[in-house]
């Protein structure tokens, strides 16, 4: 693979169910070496697109080109060097943990010879060597998205994609996912994270596209996608109902974004506006802003 | 591949054109291999119980009417009527043993345990998925078809040489069947569908083979319809391999449970295609 050649290009994308479309156009590209989130809510497409990188969906329009592989075409030798791990948990519970892992380990043609160290190591990243011989069935949800993840690594892709990884788990086991992922990155996989957690979004992904209604909408790296869509700061004013209107109409005359928050009203690029709003608060400017203002859609 | 040089090239750079590549469309064995490699995992586990049920009920089956119709007719065709049951039992056994895991099992890893998403996720498409999954069944199946024989020659069934030939007839027809079950997985609207299969379908298919009672008593639109009941010519060739039958020549029988096969495997590609590939 050339140092140029990005590890996935979508062009002009279309993914239709039936009268919905789910991937509307997409034009998307993926650098080598990156973390990109798919940020977007639920229904905004992230899992179409992540299933159309495997060839598991095929596009009615467009092109899909993954780790230089023309799909579908290609689509075996594109996924015989990416790694999935899928939104929805699909381990085989009639496994082992280590039966599941040596499975996947033969299905990504691991050379007989350093199978057994590539399931050792899986067991390990995944924290489960203790685990190795425990049913699939008896893990809790904690390890089995651990698994989960272990597996769709066995074979050391150069492509990881993850489809909501942290999804339902309690913050230290996405604390410890996040760090997994870091380091996966850092060592050199391209890693394609889909998500509806701004703050993960934020936090691990070089870069973010923000995806809603089957496009991407904007794309750049987290502080960047900030500074272009909400500034510096962000002052969040409050008052009664008619003063919140009359900020809003103000603000917009002054050609600043706002957006409406339960009682409250919060005015984007609002650095120099030194309180003229009326009483508030002013705090940095974040990722979620500018979801919301790019969507306008609330994050789920 | 370095994280940070490569990002910044990459962007600025437009993507060169892949470089042309012919499309990997020969099966591929160590695909089949994955998949044989976990069905065998999961037998080890259940082969129990598995080999349990593709056994004992065949032999209730050669059993009973073995001995309750065996006791009111000496013999059929020019055999002991045991003898003819032990025959046909064989291809109902493979039958049972290759068509009801196909239906239900694959119905239960695609629809409930999502199997086949995790799979499919590797190198490997469906096209080698469905033929794994239809040999491993078959080729359990076939040799699960052996069972009946190995009862009735307790009870002085003396089979010739040609026996040998039963497992791969019983393969072959396990396959088509087994892919016949797969294809029904991928059509049926609920898993309580099957019911109807069964009625309608796998039960003329077993009892309306020549399997119990011979064929030529029945009405001739009966007896003419077997030619397309592929378990027909199962218990033909079956029959011929145990007796060394003389007179008719068993390729029209192969030849029938082959393009059965191949029919099945099409339409198992075909279905699971439609509901596995978005
Ligand atoms: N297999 C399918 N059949 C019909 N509609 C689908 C299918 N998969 C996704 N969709 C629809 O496509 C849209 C995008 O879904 P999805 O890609 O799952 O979004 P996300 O992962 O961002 O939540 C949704 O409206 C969803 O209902
Ligand atoms: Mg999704």
């Amino acid at each position: 693979m050339s140092a140029t050649q990005p590890a996935i290009a979508l062009r002009g994308v279309t993914k239709r169910f039936g009268a919905i479309t789910a991937v509307d156009r997409l034009d998307l590209e993926v650098p080598a070496g990156i973390c990109l989130g798919l940020l977007g809510n639920n229904g905004a497409g992230k899992s179409t697109t992540m299933r159309l990188l495997t060839a598991q969906a095929i596009a009615d329009e467009g092109a899909v080109e993954v780790l230089g592989h023309a799909l579908p075409r290609e689509s075996k030798a594109a996924r015989a060097r990416s790694g999935v791990v899928p939104q929805r948990d699909n381990l085989d519970e009639e496994l082992t943990v280590a039966q599941q892992l040596e499975v996947f380990a033969r299905l990504y043609r691991v050379p007989r010879r350093e199978r057994d160290s590539a399931i050792a190591r899986a067991l390990e990243l995944a924290d489960l060597a203790a685990r190795a011989d425990t049913r699939i069935d008896a893990l809790s949800g904690g390890m089995r998205r651990r698994l989960l993840i272990a597996r769709g690594l066995v074979h050391r892709p150069e492509l990881l994609l993850l489809d909501e990884p942290t999804v339902g788990l309690d913050p230290q086991v996405r604390q410890e996912l996040w760090s997994l992922i870091v380091t996966l990155r850092d060592a050199g996989t391209t890693v394609v994270m889909s998500t509806h957690y701004i703050e993960e979004a934020e936090e691990l992904a070089d870069d973010v596209a923000i995806m809603a209604r089957g496009r991407v909408i904007d794309r750049g790296a987290p502080a960047a996608l900030v500074a272009r869509h909400a500034g510096a700061e962000v002052r969040e004013l409050t008052g009664d109902a008619r003063a919140l209107a009359h900020a809003e109409t103000q603000a917009r005359a002054l050609g600043l974004p706002t957006r409406r928050r339960g009682p409250q009203v919060a005015v984007l690029r609002a650095e120099g506006l030194d309180g003229q709003l009326g009483p508030g608060r002013t705090r940095p400017a974040v990722l979620e802003d500018v979801f919301v203002s790019v969507t306008g859609e609330e994050a789920t | 591949m370095s994280a940070s040089s490569a990002s910044g090239a990459a962007r600025a750079a437009s993507p060169s054109p892949p470089p042309p590549r012919s499309a990997p469309r020969r099966m591929e064995l160590r695909a089949l291999g994955g998949v044989l490699h976990r069905e065998w995992v999961v037998f080890t586990r259940y082969w129990r119980s598995t080999t349990f049920s593709a056994v004992v009920e065949p032999t209730i089956f050669l059993l009973a009417f073995g001995f309750g119709i065996g006791a009111l007719v000496a013999e059929v065709q020019g055999m002991a009527y045991l003898d003819f049951v032990g025959t046909g039992v064989v291809a109902m056994a493979v039958l049972f043993a290759s068509v009801f895991p196909a239906m239900f099992g694959t119905y239960v890893k695609r629809r409930f345990q999502h199997t086949y998403d995790g799979i499919l996720a590797a190198p490997i498409d469906v096209r080698e998925l469905v033929t794994a999954e239809a040999l491993w069944i078959g080729v359990r199946s076939g040799t699960y078809g052996l069972a009946p024989l190995l009862v009735a020659s307790a009870f002085g069934l003396r089979p010739g040489w040609a026996v040998l030939l039963v497992p791969l007839i019983g393969i072959l027809t396990g396959f088509g069947f087994a892919a016949m079950g797969i294809f029904l997985s991928s059509v049926v609207p609920s898993i309580d569908s099957f019911g109807y299969v069964i009625s309608a379908l796998v039960t003329p298919l077993f009892l309306l083979a020549g399997t119990f009672f011979p064929l030529e008593n029945l009405p001739g639109w009966v007896a003419a319809g077997a030619v397309v009941n592929p378990l027909y010519h199962t218990v033909e060739l079956v029959r011929g391999a145990v007796f060394g039958l003389a007179g008719a020549s068993p390729l029209g029988h192969v030849l029938g449970l082959l393009a059965f096969a191949a029919l099945m495997w099409t339409a198992a590609v075909v279905g699971m295609r439609r509901v596995l590939i978005d």
